[in-house]
C-alpha cells in the first residue's frame, strides 16, 4: 500500500487502517462517547452519514483539497471512522450502501480534481497509484487524455447502463480506450464504493458506545423509510410475449429465446410442467430434451445450479429485445410491469 | 439417418482419420482444454481430457466421431463437471457464417425437407405436399456465399488489428467445414474477461448501440465541428467514409444531417450498422464455455474438413477442404441444387440413382439429401 500524505488521508479517508489510526492519535472509542472536546468529531460523523441517506455528498472542511491545519485534518478522517463506528452499531445494510456511494463519490471528486491539475505532476502519478493499487486499472496519460486498456475499461464500464459508456461510443485506440479525467473517475465509481462498502462491512462492530444511542436509534428510524413497495401487473414483457408468439406459430425459436423464455417462467414460479408444452410446436420438439432442458435450468438435474433470466442489455446484443416505452428502462424482463408506488 | 448411411459415413470417416493424422492437431496447453464429440444418431460426449496427439487420436480411431470439438476456454480441471473445473481464461473466437448475412443468393440454393412426410420443396414456412410446418432448411452454399463471408472476416481482422491493437499472427481463421468461418484470436488482453464484457465487444464489432453524440450528433443547438473527419480512426472514421463518401461532400451532407434531426442521425447509424459492422454470431463469442470444431477435424453437415486459412483471399473451401476418397458409390439423390467440389459440379439429382465419388455421396448424405441406393 502507497504511504498517503496527511492531507491525503483527509481527502482518500478510507485508505486508512480506522484501529490503527486512532490508536497512533492516542484515542479509544469511548472517549468520542463522553469527552466534550470530541463532540464535534462524533456531531460531524453524524452530519455526514445524515447526509449520505438523502443522496447528498458531504462537504468537507478542505480548502482546494488541502488541509489547512493539522486539527481540520483529523476532524475529517475521525469524522468518517466514527460514521462506520455509528454504522456498525445500528446494524442496518442499507446504510452501509448509502454511505459507500456518498464516500466513493466524495473521494471521486478529490481524484478528479487531482488528476485533472495538468501542471502538477505529483498529483497526477498520486491518483494514477491510487486507482492502480485499489483496482488493478493501469492508467497512462497520453496528451489530455487517460488511456485504459479496452480489456479494463470493459471490466468496469459493464455495470453502467447509459449507453455512452457503451464501448462502441468511446474512443477505442490500439487496444485502448481514450477518456477524460472526469470520465476516467466515473469509471471506478462503483469499485470505489464498493471498496469501501467491503471496508464497512469487515469492520468489526463495538459494543454500545455511551452518549452514541440516541444517534444510532435516530438512524435506524431513517433506515426504516427506505424500504419500497411494489404493485405488480400480470402482464409479460414484449420478449417474453414475442418468444411465446414465435413458439405458438410453430416457428422456430433461436436456443437463446428458448433460453431466456424458460428461465423467465422459472423465475415467475412457473413448474417444468407448465413450461414445457409451450415448446410442443417448435419445429425441432422432443419431449424428452424439452424436459431435460428445463430440469437442467431449474437446478434440478445436472450441477444444481439455478440458471437466471438474461438482463435486457444482454437480449439487445441477441435481438430478443423488443423494447416498448412500458419497459420503462428496466435491467432485466422480470422488472417488467413492478412499478414503485 | 438409416443404418445403412451411417455405416457408409463412418467408413468414410475412419478412412480420412487413418489417413490424415497429419492435418489433426491437438491445440496449444492441451491438458487444460475440455474436449468432446459426437457420433452419428447420438448424444453429445463432454468434459473429456486429453493430452496430446496420441490420446487424440485414439479417440478418433476408437470412437469414428461425427465431429470432434474442444473448448477456447482453459481450465484448472476440464474433465470434471462445468461447475467445478476452475475456468481460467479463454481464447477469443468469432463465428462468421453465410446463413447469417441475408444474402439475396441465399433462396436460389435453399430447400426445406418435411420432418413428416420428407418432401423437398423451395418453400421456406412449410411443406408444400402435407403443409406441415416442421421443416428443415438445407442450403448447400454457393461461391457467392463465400466470397460475402471472406468480406466479413476482413471487416472483423480490421477492427481486430487497427482499434484492438492485436497482432495480425495472433489471429488466424478457418474454413468451417461447412458455410462459414472461424476467427481465433490467442494471447491478447481479452483471454481473461468474461461473458459480458465479451458481448460488448460483440456490439462494437458489429456496431451496435452507437449513439448519435458519438458522432458529433447532439439532440440540442447541433455543432458541426464535433462531426467525424474521413481521416479518423475507428469507428469516426468509419461512419464518416460511409456517410460523408468524400471529403467533398462532406459540408453539404453534414447541413443535411442536422436539419434531419437527431433521431433521424439515429436510425441511420441502425440502418448502416449492418453494412460496416462486422456481422459475427454473438453467441458464440458470448459463450465462454462453448466447444468448438476442432481445427482438421471433419464437418458431419458436409462432410469438408475444418482447415487453416493461409491466405483467405486465395482460399477455394469447396476444392481445398474435401479430403475424402474418390471411390464412386452408387447413391440416390433428391438434390435439386448443383454443387461444386473440389472443382468438379454435381447435381441437380431429381430422385434419382447416381454414381458418384464417396466425397460427393458423403456431401449428399449429410445434408440428408441422398440415400444408400
Amino acid at each position: 500500500m502507497l504511504e498517503l500524505g496527511t492531507d491525503e488521508y483527509a481527502k482518500y479517508p478510507f485508505m486508512a487502517d480506522a484501529g490503527k489510526y486512532l490508536k497512533d492519535k492516542g484515542f479509544t472509542l469511548n472517549q468520542f462517547g463522553t469527552d466534550p472536546d470530541l463532540k464535534s468529531s462524533v456531531e460531524k460523523a453524524f452530519h455526514r452519514l445524515k447526509v449520505s441517506t438523502e443522496g447528498g455528498i458531504y462537504k468537507s472542511a478542505l480548502i482546494d483539497g488541502q488541509a489547512s491545519k493539522s486539527n481540520v485534518l483529523e476532524l475529517e478522517v475521525f469524522s468518517f471512522l466514527l460514521a462506520i463506528v455509528l454504522i456498525k452499531l445500528t446494524g442496518m445494510n442499507t446504510l452501509i450502501k448509502r454511505f459507500a456511494l456518498a464516500e466513493a463519490r466524495r473521494a471521486e471528486q478529490h481524484l478528479e480534481k487531482d488528476l485533472g491539475k495538468a501542471s502538477e505532476k505529483s498529483k497526477i502519478d498520486l491518483a494514477i497509484r491510487i486507482i492502480y493499487d485499489l483496482f488493478g486499472i493501469e492508467v497512462t496519460k497520453q496528451n489530455d487524455f487517460f488511456e485504459i486498456p479496452v480489456a479494463d475499461y470493459l471490466k468496469h464500464s459493464i455495470s453502467f447502463h447509459e449507453r455512452e459508456w457503451k464501448l462502441i461510443n468511446r474512443t477505442v485506440e490500439n487496444g485502448k480506450v481514450l477518456l477524460t479525467h472526469e470520465k476516467t473517475v466515473r469509471l471506478i465509481r462503483k469499485e470505489l464504493g464498493n471498496y469501501i462498502n467491503s471496508k464497512i462491512i469487515n469492520a468489526p462492530t463495538p459494543p454500545m458506545i455511551p452518549g452514541f444511542e440516541k444517534m444510532v436509534n435516530e438512524l435506524i428510524n431513517i433506515c426504516k423509510k427506505f424500504t419500497p413497495s411494489y404493485t405488480i401487473t400480470g402482464e409479460h414483457p414484449p420478449c417474453i410475449k414475442h418468444a411465446i408468439e414465435v413458439l405458438e406459430k410453430g416457428e422456430n425459436l433461436p436456443h437463446s429465446g428458448r433460453f431466456m423464455l424458460a428461465t423467465f417462467l422459472l423465475a415467475k414460479g412457473q413448474s417444468i410442467e407448465q413450461i414445457a408444452p409451450l415448446f410442443k410446436n417448435a419445429p425441432d420438439f422432443n419431449e424428452k430434451i424439452t424436459l431435460y432442458q428445463l430440469n437442467h435450468l431449474a437446478g434440478t438435474s445436472g450441477s444444481g445450479t439455478q440458471y437466471l433470466c438474461p438482463s435486457c442489455e444482454k437480449l439487445k446484443t441477441q435481438n430478443l429485445c423488443f423494447a416498448i416505452p412500458e419497459c420503462d428502462n428496466i435491467f432485466n424482463p422480470l422488472q417488467f410491469g413492478k412499478k414503485r408506488k | 439417418m438409416q443404418e445403412k448411411e451411417v455405416k457408409f459415413l463412418e467408413e468414410a470417416f475412419k478412412k480420412y482419420y487413418f489417413d490424415h493424422f497429419d492435418l489433426i492437431h491437438i491445440p496449444n496447453r492441451p491438458s487444460e482444454r475440455e474436449f468432446g464429440f459426437q457420433k452419428f444418431n447420438s448424444g453429445m460426449t463432454r468434459h473429456i481430457s486429453l493430452k496430446d496427439n496420441k490420446e487424440l487420436h485414439l479417440l478418433l480411431m476408437q470412437n469414428i466421431p461425427s465431429d470432434v470439438y474442444c473448448s477456447n476456454a482453459y481450465y484448472s480441471f476440464p474433465n470434471l463437471p462445468m461447475n467445478e473445473k476452475d475456468w481460467k481464461e479463454a481464447d477469443l473466437i468469432f463465428d462468421i457464417d453465410a446463413k447469417d448475412l441475408h444474402l439475396d443468393c441465399r433462396p436460389s440454393h435453399s430447400i426445406t425437407k418435411c420432418n413428416e412426410c420428407n418432401q423437398i420443396s423451395h418453400s421456406n414456412d412449410h411443406c408444400l405436399l402435407c403443409k406441415s410446418k416442421k421443416i428443415d432448411t438445407k442450403s448447400l452454399p454457393c461461391k457467392n456465399c463465400i466470397e460475402e463471408s471472406k468480406k466479413e472476416v476482413f471487416k472483423l481482422s480490421n477492427i481486430l488489428i487497427e482499434d484492438f491493437g492485436l497482432e495480425k499472427n495472433n489471429i488466424q481463421v478457418y474454413f468451417s467445414g461447412n458455410e462459414g468461418f472461424h476467427v481465433y484470436v490467442y494471447n491478447s488482453q481479452f483471454q481473461e474477461i468474461g461473458s459480458r464484457e465479451r458481448s460488448e465487444l460483440v456490439d462494437y464489432i458489429m456496431f451496435k448501440g452507437a449513439i448519435p453524440e458519438t458522432f458529433g450528433m447532439k439532440k440540442f443547438k447541433p455543432n458541426r465541428s464535433l462531426f467525424p473527419e474521413l481521416e479518423e480512426k475507428g469507428w469516426r472514421g468509419r461512419v464518416s467514409k460511409e456517410i460523408f463518401g468524400s471529403k467533398s461532400k462532406r459540408s453539404k451532407i453534414i447541413s443535411e444531417l442536422i436539419s434531419g434531426g437527431y433521431s433521424n442521425f439515429q436510425k441511420k447509424l441502425e440502418n448502416i450498422s449492418t453494412k460496416i459492422g462486422a456481422q459475427i454470431d454473438p453467441n458464440v463469442t458470448m459463450d465462454i464455455h462453448r466447444i468448438f470444431r476442432l481445427p482438421g477435424s471433419l464437418n458431419s453437415k458436409s462432410g469438408l474438413t475444418k482447415i487453416f486459412c493461409n491466405d483467405l483471399k486465395r482460399t477455394d473451401p469447396y476444392s481445398e477442404s474435401s479430403f475424402l476418397n474418390e471411390n464412386t458409390i452408387e447413391v440416390k439423390a433428391t438434390c435439386p441444387i448443383e454443387f461444386k467440389l473440389k472443382n468438379k459440379k454435381f447435381g441437380p439429382f431429381y430422385n434419382e440413382v447416381v454414381t458418384v465419388p464417396t466425397y460427393s455421396a458423403v456431401y449428399m448424405i449429410c445434408k440428408n439429401l441422398a440415400t444408400i441406393s
